[in-house]
């Protein structure tokens, strides 16, 4: 057994933004389904949204992520509850593999959430309002930096504005002290885990 | 906080520790595996030379990629045979059961869990897949995974998991004529919204519910996921102990569920239990509901007028229109007569016996409409045999419909089931996303089984219960299956 995973910890990220508008954009559009057909996580970069990038002749379209001025952008700022749908892992995965470090939005689907988490990757929140306003600034200043920081929960761009922004308390503090890796987290409580198993009936109580 | 429901006593037994993020660590009391969203985590593992540490709480099937015609093997699809062989080496290098297709028990994950009657009351429940919510029905604790935490659960046997609040969802009444637990669902989503249960879990009770079999239980915690919420559940009760009862782990092993009974029934929220959040739905004044769009709470009585988009709260009102102009429909009209291409009865939410029995009862004697192509996907080789075994297959079969092989099929069209082009497609799944079934024109009409059954026999979407005089009553299904 090996618990020697480095694991960095994330305390702010900067980079160019790219905004991505709309509510309740789904991991099936993230990630179009027949991409799954994997069994590693390699290569999937180039299916994020594959489906609104390339028409049915396989043209490319206007969507952001094929415009020039984006393509290196690591700062994706969304709307409200983005990554709903489908648990698929396949769709932060695809977006990391793209290129994307932070993700700022209204709000997020949980379990997508969750998964950006275990790839250490933050889903910050911040108002409605700001988060347009972000959008907009971003379509002004392509190539204008974006900075989060994790631990104060701000947003910084332009010449002078900060926003305030949230992160979840665990995410935060599993980021910022870089135990977002939960397998050896949880590996160590090996004696608290047998312990809880042997007083559950359907497990320990009758068996043993 | 809540205090002193199904949820908090049940996470309470399973707390191991709390973590230094805060996060709860919890024991997992079985985890379900299949071929899509496990193999990465099967080589996360391996890359730390690290072991499953409790293959005997671990259960595989393989559903997503299955194809549901030409199961020989090698698979014609390369990319489906490469994930299933990598499903079947992982399973036997671990030591964890596989039912495969040659198993005779195979089938959608949340479909053979509670058949093999290893979904009980009380456990902890995960799996790398949204709708692990559906074994809720059973008063398990089930959540959605992604790869990296099925990673943490095969090396750990546990799960780093955030409490969450519980809102009472209760439905009072009785449901009307082909009123099932997906209208309910589809209702439920349709007021609080996509999003309306992010932060929560759901406990369904009131008189409809109660009156629910299992099979009906498992369609409404099934698309608690679409309403946002991490989890749902029913509290367990006789219906639930009868199906029980019945599963092969139970007949075999008689003395195992009269141990366990007690602690099933001592896991039930209290008569004083204090929720987060309640809201009451009359159960009595709903009819069949049908989606009007692209998102499952862009739903609509069968009988009610599409809404008209700034009719909608403001924020959902560029999605409507949206919406409106993909699925082609127009506010103030009904959803009633819009043509259909395809009718799909199928998916973990309405595949299961009961599911197929109601659907039949439409479909005897009839005929499906020459423009449409129809299928039905059980959802286990069990559903399978017992619907053949009550002359249900025939039915289908002498209507028009096809009859497959079971898996996961045209709800996410991971296999060469798909929707071409712009069809629309009646379906029994859970998701209307756009391209959700293949396609990125095709449009997906959610709705009941039968309302499915109805679609196919007429061409359009249909009020079924101008179809169908019967009454609602398919019997329990315990055991078998279903």
């Amino acid at each position: 057994m090996s618990d020697s995973v480095a694991v960095p910890s994330v305390t702010d990220v900067s980079g160019t933004g790219l905004p991505l508008r709309g509510n309740d954009i789904d991991t099936d559009q993230i990630i179009p389904a027949r991409f799954l057909k994997v069994v590693t996580f390699d290569g999937l970069g180039q299916f994020a949204f594959f489906d609104q990038r390339y028409d049915e002749k396989d043209n490319p379209t206007d969507h952001p992520m094929n415009q020039p001025q984006y393509e290196n952008a690591t700062v994706l700022v969304v709307n409200s509850n983005f990554g709903c749908g489908s648990s698929r892992e396949h769709a932060p995965q695809a977006l990391m593999r793209w290129g994307i470090d932070a993700i700022i939005g209204e709000s997020f689907a949980e379990i997508f959430a969750g998964n950006c988490l275990s790839l250490g990757i933050p889903t910050v929140t911040a108002s409605a309002e700001a988060i347009v306003a972000l959008q907009d600034w971003v379509e002004a200043h392509p190539t204008g930096d974006i900075s989060v920081d994790i631990e104060e929960e701000t947003i910084s761009y332009g010449e002078s504005t900060a926003i305030d922004a949230t992160v979840d308390e665990g995410q935060r503090k599993a980021l910022v002290e870089g135990i977002w890796d939960t397998t050896a987290l949880m590996q160590s409580n090996q004696q608290a885990i047998e312990t809880t198993a042997s007083e559950l009936p359907y497990i320990g109580g009758g068996k043993s | 906080m809540s205090e002193g429901t199904l949820y908090d006593t049940v996470w309470d037994a399973h707390r191991v520790t709390t973590l230094p993020n805060g996060q709860d660590q919890l024991f997992v009391g079985l985890h379900l595996i299949h071929e899509v969203t496990s193999p990465q985590a099967f080589s996360m593992l391996n890359e730390r030379g690290m072991e499953v540490a409790r293959p005997d709480l671990t259960l595989g099937t393989v559903d997503h990629i299955v194809p549901t015609d030409d199961r020989s093997r090698p698979y014609a699809d390369d990319a489906a045979e490469e994930m299933m062989q990598a499903l079947e080496a992982n399973a036997e290098d671990a030591g964890i059961d596989l039912l495969d297709p040659t198993t005779g028990n195979q089938g959608i994950v949340h479909v053979v869990g509670p058949e093999q009657g290893l979904t009980q009351p009380g456990k902890t429940i995960v799996c790398g897949d949204s709708h692990t919510a559906t074994h809720g029905a059973f008063g398990a604790l089930a959540f959605g995974i992604g790869t990296s935490q099925i990673r943490d659960v095969l090396a750990t046997g546990t799960i780093a998991m955030d409490k969450k609040a519980v809102r009472k969802v209760e439905v009072t009444g009785e449901l009307g004529v082909a009123v099932t637990a997906k209208d309910v669902i589809l209702e439920i989503i349709r007021r609080l919204g996509t999003d309306g249960g992010v932060g929560y879990v759901y406990e369904y009770a009131g008189e409809a519910i109660e009156a629910l079999d299992m099979a009906g239980r498992m369609s409404l915690c099934n698309m608690s996921i679409e309403g946002g919420a991490r989890a749902g559940y029913v509290n367990p009760d006789e219906t639930t102990y009868e199906w029980l009862k019945t599963t092969e782990y139970f007949t075999e092993n008689p003395d195992e569920f009269d141990r366990l009974r007690p602690y099933w029934e001592s896991i039930r929220s209290n008569a004083d239990a204090e929720y987060d959040d309640v809201i009451t739905i009359d159960g009595g004044e709903l009819e069949p509901v049908v989606t009007w769009g692209t998102t499952p709470e862009q739903g609509v009585g069968i009988t009610e007028p599409i809404p008209k988009p700034t009719a909608l709260q403001e924020d959902k009102q560029a999605r409507a229109r949206d919406a409106q102009t993909h699925i082609g429909v127009e506010p103030g009209e009904t959803m009633e007569g819009y043509a259909v291409d395809v009718a799909f009865l199928g998916s973990c939410t309405n595949a299961r016996l009961p599911d197929i029995r109601r659907a039949a009862r439409v479909v005897e004697g009839k005929h499906v409409h020459e423009d449409v192509r129809a299928l039905v996907v059980p959802g286990s080789q069990r559903v399978s045999a017992a619907a053949e075994a009550e002359g249900l297959r025939d039915v289908f079969v002498n209507a028009g419909f096809e009859w497959r092989e079971p898996g996961c099929s045209m709800c996410l069209a991971m296999n060469d089931d798909q929707l071409v082009g712009d069809e629309v497609c009646a379906s029994s799944s859970n998701r209307n996303f756009v391209g959700r079934q293949g396609s990125s024109s095709g449009r997906t009409v959610l709705m009941n089984p039968s309302m499915v059954a109805g679609a196919a026999i007429t061409g359009e979407v249909t009020d079924v219960r101008d179809l169908s005089t019967d009454d609602d009553t398919v019997g329990s299904q315990p055991g078998v299956s279903a």
